[in-house]
């Protein structure tokens, strides 16, 4: 059986301050898309700033999500400041 | 028709195709946005543009289609650049063909506030005293919110 990830990526501010463009986690059953957020800031150094820093926005494969919203294996999940385009 | 892209594109073509949109068209609203000196800095010198690909065009595709629900639009056509862009080129295209002015004036706004708060963009502001990310406004958080009320 092969093992359950999911994808990670970043965007934008993060992208550079985290050093990290996309990551590929292992996805542990009932996980939310804040459950993520906090196992990544509690890396510390640049991570930190995911949970009770600058506002972030998350996607779940692609549409807008919520902290609460849930993860599961297969799911790409996107973190990113507030966007600014237009 | 929705296009991402890091060419410049050709406005006059643009309205032109626009006005091939049928009989029914009185209408056309266009807005173009262009690469300014100041923003969050002074000086500014160009952008850099990040998009998140897929999702940029689903969620653009997303306005036009409420868009389409809430007002009388006979054809939209948005085309976002991404990429590095020097001062003063164009950034950003969005035009409505409509029986009346007031749907496509209102049409073409809704797009464009919406697209800069919901569609996944960010700019850098590059200038001599070096690069910064853009904050999200919150006057333009207020006009896209204003559109749901």
């Amino acid at each position: 059986m092969t093992e359950q990830t999911l994808t990670v990526r970043f965007f934008a501010r993060l992208r550079e301050e985290l050093g990290t463009e996309q990551l590929t986690l292992p996805a542990d059953g009932e996980q939310t898309a804040g459950d993520l957020l906090a196992a990544l800031a509690s890396r510390g150094g640049p991570w930190a700033q995911l949970q009770g820093g600058q506002p972030v926005m998350i996607a779940i494969n692609q549409a807008m999500a919520k902290p609460g919203s849930p993860v599961k294996a297969g799911d790409e999940v996107a973190f990113f400041p507030p966007v600014t385009g237009g | 028709m929705i296009s991402v892209q890091t060419e410049d594109f050709d406005a006059a073509a643009e309205y032109a195709a626009l006005r091939d949109s049928g009989a029914g068209t009185g209408a056309i609203a266009t807005f173009t946005g262009l690469v300014r000196d100041s923003g969050d800095t002074q000086g500014v010198s160009g952008l850099f543009l990040e998009h998140y690909p897929g999702m940029t065009e689903q969620m653009i595709a997303g306005l036009i289609e409420e868009a389409s629900r809430r007002w009388d639009v006979r054809k939209a056509r948005v085309i976002h650049r991404v990429g590095e862009l020097l001062l003063q080129e164009q950034i950003v295209f969005v035009g409505v063909c409509s029986a009346h002015r007031a749907d496509a004036f209102s049409a073409c706004e809704f797009i464009m506030d919406a697209l800069k708060t919901s569609a996944p963009f960010w700019k850098k502001e590059l200038s001599e005293s070096g690069e910064h990310w853009v904050e999200q406004k919150a006057s333009d958080v207020a006009r896209g919110e204003a559109w749901n009320t």
